[in-house]
């Protein structure tokens, strides 16, 4: 209906000017399964109900306590004893009625012994204050099926987030500081045509001065080039030189005083970036070679294809270069210069993407699938940042967990530091042991907490053993993790609910980069870390 | 300043309902047991817990159905209403014993007898001249006995904001560490277009959204005399869009949308539920610290942003020597004697560590008290206009005399003392 629609705009515009329409569609489609309502779970969920996913659905066996009710904003005292995963799905759902709210009130232990394909339909799966093994099985279960995992903890003071993603692609990663794609370096035929049609020096002075910088630049270039026998400014003395000619060429009063030109002085402040070699980015480099891109089969994923397909321009048309992104920054120059200026780089992005086209429909057809399987509308769009292409890669829980295969090299030289937040990741794996052994956290009653330390130290010295990992841990961290008594105080909840609804967005509209592969919060320092395990 | 013998924590409500097994079960561990890592000078009880309960809200906006998407404490049938009774109300009957008291005002409406009440202030506010103020209002609270800060005035201020994905948190002590002041170059100033570039030489989309809204709309008036433009009204919105429209089609400039017409003219700041929840988060700890003095709070400024994966930096931002706000000491200001007032104004509102908005400049001349220029009182700006093309020696100011500046950055007037260059 045209006025949900108008009312979703207006509820949702602040959000809408990050991740555009088409974001929100992703979305407004998605599934999301969270494991325990606990406070963790649901201010998780809380970030991704208000922007409105398409429905959620609570795992949660347990029944209500009142330790529960006294951390958790989506539960209330009227509630104790009843059905946790109900409880919160009700205070949950009352936030955003565009969402839709269910829960299943089971173990996910008892969910993967009956029925382990429940979990394929989700869109990512969060789990959170799940116990090592459940972690492990889960794990196992939504690698197989390609659905993400999202781990979260939240233990005392430390929070903790892991993600669990065979391969996520990132065509809009929207970077911070991009650098311009202006091809001074070489400059394509109707760029330089362009230029040609510019001559500085039968410019009155309001063209002069309104002349955009990129084209001063440029002849400035062409004249350096020819007297220096093809070859631009390299070192920092012969930039500074050429900043000089350019500087030179701002137009002088009767008097001999410079005018002000400042075209010119933007000239002059960018020629450091504009002389930047067009290349195509290492990153993008390392992708081309990747065997995703080069063993295309008809059960590829577009963006491949899509790669593949600018793979082709790259070592064909685009003279190893890639499409031209079509962008220019704003500069100052005069409505017409700066808009022809500006078409010229369109022209030819779009010129390029319609070549990175062809090269699709190639392809598609090599498998036998239908041209319009891609559209255009994705073409431009991958074009346009294939200088910005991510893929997360992540390893499984089995990896991580495995004597064989666990990540000796990060954990040691993190912990070179033995104040690393690395300590943390292994305090957290040494408690998943000692409730192994104990079914029961340590320090949880006061009169435990002496006790607990020494047989914490035990499960630590026996981790370490296992994994032949010749590190130290100091034995204040392992006070401080029977302190924490496996509380989950709210605001370390609640910092790590914003943190993982975030990357739980990221991996639904694949926009903006998750992280890899481990992230810790420290709300003691208010520090945190990203580490690859 | 409130008793340091009272205790942190007040109870409120009648007491019904507000205990059960367990509630406190997840918090009080780090309130009986000390630790290696606890505050040197924390003491663990065993005392009877009870919340936070006694908070009092300012906030004097309504809310707009845009809010909704992140401000979860109200719902779409709240729009209109005032943010702090809306969310006064929701805490109270979600969070048993808690009573959250709401002021419907701006924080300027209140003063040193309201916020000296306060063991902690924590602000979430959508500007820097807000922010400005409350520091100040912190700072005028400061009680020195003898040149010495008594500790028992400090107010702590923890002060959250973001923008998108990006956000901060920080902890100032006013007197002790760095303030607002102090980091002001943390705040670059807004870069507005130039009126040159809007006028004839748009080359972008947002240029002709500033020419409908900063030359077309004085002009044509379009909705009659004295109205002012309200990004709220749509029908504004659209007129400004349309005539927007108009102006690029002349220049063949594409991407005018109502959309950015919007974000243009009211200036809008993207902003999701993620982000703010973060920040808040990082806010509430520090309170917490600094409530139960358990901790050693955060010294003192945090970075957040998760455009690609998850960054946070943090650290000490110092105290400047000569900061406006904190340091005390009326600031030197070197201007020759024939220089023109209009030069003193001009470095009160264009310097980047005052960023004055419309200050009021007094002196003492002759034993008398004499407004130089004051802009807020149409009268009075009429009147003092032309001093502003006098020189500081014509208008009877001295070497080393004091100047006072009053301004909405700051809620005590500042001395200034004016040193003559020969």
């Amino acid at each position: 209906m045209a006025a949900t629609k108008a009312s979703k705009e207006q509820k949702y515009d602040r959000q809408l000017r990050l991740w555009g329409d088409h974001g929100q569609e992703t979305l407004e489609n998605a599934h999301v399964c969270l494991i325990n309502a606990t406070a963790t779970g649901t201010e998780i969920l809380k970030n991704l109900v208000l922007p409105g996913i398409g429905a959620f659905t609570i795992v949660d066996g347990h029944t209500v306590t009142g330790e529960d009710v006294g951390n958790n904003f989506f539960l209330s005292n009227n509630s104790i004893g009843k059905i946790r995963a109900q409880a919160a799905t009700e205070l949950l759902q009352e936030l955003n009625s565009d969402v839709s709210g269910n829960f299943v009130e089971e173990s996910p232990d008892k969910l993967l012994d009956n029925d382990p394909e429940f979990f394929h339909r989700f869109t990512i799966v969060i789990g959170v204050q799940l116990p090592e093994s459940t972690c492990l099985r889960l794990g196992s279960v939504l690698w197989s099926a390609a659905v993400p995992f999202l781990v979260c903890k939240t233990y005392g003071l430390i929070g903790y987030m892991r993600l669990v993603v065979q391969e996520h692609t990132v065509i809009e990663s929207h970077p911070d500081n991009a650098l311009e794609d202006l091809r001074l370096d070489q400059p394509f035929a109707e760029f330089k045509n362009h230029i040609q049609s510019y001559d500085l020096d039968s410019m009155d002075k309001k063209d002069h001065s309104h002349t955009p910088w990129i084209i001063v630049v440029a002849k400035y270039l062409e004249k350096w080039l020819s007297e220096h026998n093809g070859q631009p400014p390299k070192n920092y003395n012969e930039k500074e030189a050429f900043r000089q000619c350019i500087r030179e060429g701002i137009l002088k009063n009767e008097n001999g005083v410079p005018e002000d030109e400042e075209n010119f002085e933007e000239a002059i402040k960018n020629v450091n970036t504009a002389l930047n070699p067009t290349k195509v980015p290492s990153a993008v480099e390392d992708l081309f070679n990747s065997v995703q891109c080069n063993d295309i089969t008809s059960q590829t994923l577009s963006f491949w294809v899509m790669l593949r397909a600018v793979k082709e321009f790259v070592l064909n048309e685009g003279n190893g270069s890639l499409p031209v992104r079509g962008t220019i920054p704003d500069m100052i120059a005069d409505s017409q210069k700066f808009i022809n200026l500006q078409n010229v780089y369109r022209q030819k992005a779009m010129q390029d993407a319609a070549t990175v086209s062809k090269h699709v429909e190639c392809l598609l057809q090599s498998f036998g699938k239908p041209p319009e399987s891609i559209s255009e509308k994705d073409i431009k769009l991958f074009c346009k940042n294939a200088s910005f292409l991510r893929v997360v890669r992540c390893r499984s829980l089995a990896e991580e967990y495995s004597v064989d295969s666990v990540n000796k090299d990060e954990i040691t030289s993190c912990m070179d530091n033995p104040d690393s937040e690395m300590v943390f990741y292994l305090m957290l794996r040494a408690v998943d042991r000692f409730y192994q052994q104990h079914s029961r956290y340590p320090g949880v009653y006061n009169y435990q907490v002496e006790d607990d330390i020494n047989k914490l130290k035990l499960c630590v010295n026996n981790l370490l053993q296992e994994y032949s990992l010749n590190v130290n841990i100091k034995d204040d961290y392992i006070h401080e993790f029977c302190r924490y008594g496996a509380a989950e105080p709210h605001t370390v909840a609640a910092f790590l609910g914003g943190s993982a609804a975030q990357e739980a967005i990221k991996i639904i509209s694949h926009q903006f980069v998750p992280f890899s592969n481990t992230f810790i919060y420290n709300a003691m320092s208010q520090t945190s870390a990203t580490l690859q395990l | 300043m409130a008793d340091a013998d009272e205790p942190m924590v007040v109870d409120g409500g009648d007491g019904h309902n507000c205990e059960w097994e367990g509630r406190w079960n997840h918090v009080k561990k780090f309130l009986e047991r000390s630790g290696p890592f606890t505050h040197p000078d924390f003491e663990p009880s065993t005392e009877a817990l009870s919340g936070f309960h006694n908070i009092h809200v300012v906030d004097m906006d309504t809310i707009d159905v845009s809010n909704l998407n992140r401000q979860f404490l109200f719902r779409g049938k709240d729009v209109g209403r005032p943010k702090a009774d809306v969310a006064a109300d929701f805490i109270n009957s979600r969070i048993p014993g808690c009573c959250v008291i709401p002021h419907f005002k701006k924080i300027q409406d209140l003063d040193e007898t309201f916020y000296r009440q306060f063991h902690i202030i924590v602000c979430g506010l959508d500007s820097v001249v807000a922010r400005r103020w409350m520091n100040g209002m912190l700072l005028s609270l400061l009680v020195y006995d003898d040149g010495v800060l008594d500790p028992g005035s400090i107010i702590p201020l923890i002060d959250g904001g973001t923008e998108g994905f990006k956000g901060n948190a920080r902890v100032i002590l006013p007197g002790m560490t760095a303030c607002i002041d102090c980091t002001l170059e943390l705040y670059p100033p807004q870069v507005n277009f130039p009126m040159c570039t809007i006028a004839s030489m748009p080359r972008l989309p947002e240029h002709c959204i500033e020419y409908a809204r900063m030359l077309l709309w004085p002009k044509e008036k379009p909705f009659g005399d004295g109205v002012v433009l309200d990004g709220d009204d749509p029908e504004h919105i659209q007129w400004v869009y349309q005539r927007s429209l108009e102006r690029a089609a002349e220049f063949n400039i594409t991407g005018v949308t109502y959309r950015l017409t919007q974000g243009v003219v009211k200036r809008i700041i993207p902003a999701v539920a993620s982000t703010n929840a973060v920040i808040a988060a990082a806010c509430a700890t520090e309170v917490f610290k600094i409530a139960s003095s358990a901790f050693i709070p955060l010294n003192n400024y945090m970075v957040f942003n998760d455009v690609d994966g998850l960054y946070t930096y943090t650290f000490e931002a110092e105290r400047k020597e000569n900061c406006s706000a904190c340091s005390q000491v009326p600031l030197d200001m070197h201007f020759s004697p024939t220089s023109k007032l209009q030069e003193v104004l001009d470095y009160l509102t264009e310097s980047a560590s005052l960023q004055m908005k419309s200050p009021a400049i007094t002196a003492t001349v002759e034993g008398k008290n004499k407004t130089l220029y004051l802009q807020s009182v149409a009268s009075i700006e009429q009147r003092t206009r032309p001093n502003l093309s006098k020189t500081l020696k014509e208008l009877g100011l001295a070497d080393r005399q004091e100047l006072a500046v009053a301004d909405v950055t700051t809620p005590q007037t500042m001395l200034f003392r004016l040193c003559f260059t020969s």
